[in-house]
């Protein structure tokens, strides 16, 4: 290279170049192991934060949901399974911690309380609509109410026309 | 008269679930804990790293574990409560100092006074939650045996001690 200018250019590009390695290099120990962060994520997706209890673990940013989303980490690292590590928090923080309750006997009505109630409400309407049926009787009209039915009709008709 | 009867009763219905309802607190989530042992621990101790304190030494006597940490405010207006339940013996008070630092912590018990025989010193909180601590202050009630009997979440009260805490101290010392 007999140019200084192009030479410096050279220089210039093979500096930035390392710079950005040695930034995605930095940048590396949050996103260590992808496949773990997703796995713990998933994890903590469906934990329950305790102190501000309608995030999950997975969204929040207290103090506790930063500690927990390190235990599961370790956990993982550990070899725990997920149910294992899901067991691990109901252990200490109780059902409470699991945004989808489990079905046991004392979430039975929880669980299943608004379909007994639908079809509560279902069976009420059948009885009513059945007594309902029954309690009507199709008689014919009278004389007199089907002179009235004409006229009404009749006017309405001529109201029509004018 | 009749066709009012049915509505009021549903009404009145939801009138008691409402107001029962009003008076639960959610922060109040009920410990799995109560009635297992006490989860093992073993962590230097606050005011002197090389001693530590474990669960397994406090056997065989009834005893409160309180977890409190110097920046937290709630702690502040509970401390006057267990500093006076110290002065009357009845029960040994342990502390957990929960993610704090030494410094911190010990300068906060200089200026308000000590009320613990000792303070387990967890600054990352892992003893906090095998506890499964989310709120400081936290307290619990220990037995002989290490099961915990009873959780309080939030500030301690000369009320909630009289009416709760204390008789359940005295029915446990009793059983032994």
């Amino acid at each position: 290279m007999r140019n200084p200018k192009k030479l410096l250019l050279a220089l210039l590009l093979a500096v930035s170049g390392l710079a950005g390695m040695s930034r995605a290099q930095e940048a590396a120990p949050a996103a260590d192991d992808p496949v773990l962060e997703k796995r713990m994520m998933k994890i903590a997706g469906i934990l329950r934060c305790l102190v501000c209890q309608n995030q999950t673990i997975a969204d929040s940013a207290a103090d506790l949901a930063v500690d927990l989303r390190n235990q599961i980490r370790e956990k993982l690292r550990a070899g725990m399974s997920d149910q294992q590590i899901i067991d691990y928090m109901v252990a200490r923080y109780g059902d409470f911690v699991l945004y989808k309750p489990p079905v046991k006997s004392t979430t039975w009505l929880l669980w299943f309380g608004p379909f007994a109630l639908f079809g509560a409400g279902l069976g009420v309407l059948f009885v009513k609509l059945r007594r309902r049926a029954a309690s009507r009787t199709d008689e014919p009209l009278s004389e007199a109410e089907r002179a009235r039915a004409e006229a009404l009709l009749d006017t309405t008709g001529k109201q029509d026309e004018s | 008269m009749r066709r009012f009867l049915l509505p009021l009763a549903v009404f009145l219905v939801l009138v008691a679930f409402l107001a029962i309802g009003l008076k639960l607190n959610p922060r109040e989530v009920p410990s799995p804990l109560i009635g297992k042992p006490a989860p093992a621990f073993r962590v230097p101790t606050l005011d002197d790293g090389a001693r530590t304190l474990a669960r397994d030494d406090l056997l065989g006597k009834v005893w409160l574990l309180n977890v409190w940490a110097s920046w937290c405010v709630s702690c502040r207006e509970e401390h006057p409560v267990l500093v006076e339940l110290a002065k009357r013996k009845v029960v040994p008070i342990y502390g957990l100092n929960y993610k704090d630092g030494r410094p911190d912590a010990m300068r906060w018990l200089s200026e308000w006074g000590n009320p613990y025989v000792a303070s387990a010193f967890d600054p990352e909180g892992r003893v906090g939650i095998d506890f499964g601590v989310y709120g400081v202050p936290e307290t619990f009630v220990i037995d002989q045996a290490g099961v915990i009997r009873h959780k309080h979440i939030g500030p301690l009260t000369p009320a909630i001690l009289d009416d709760k805490i204390l008789p359940l101290i005295r029915r446990l010392d009793a059983k032994s």
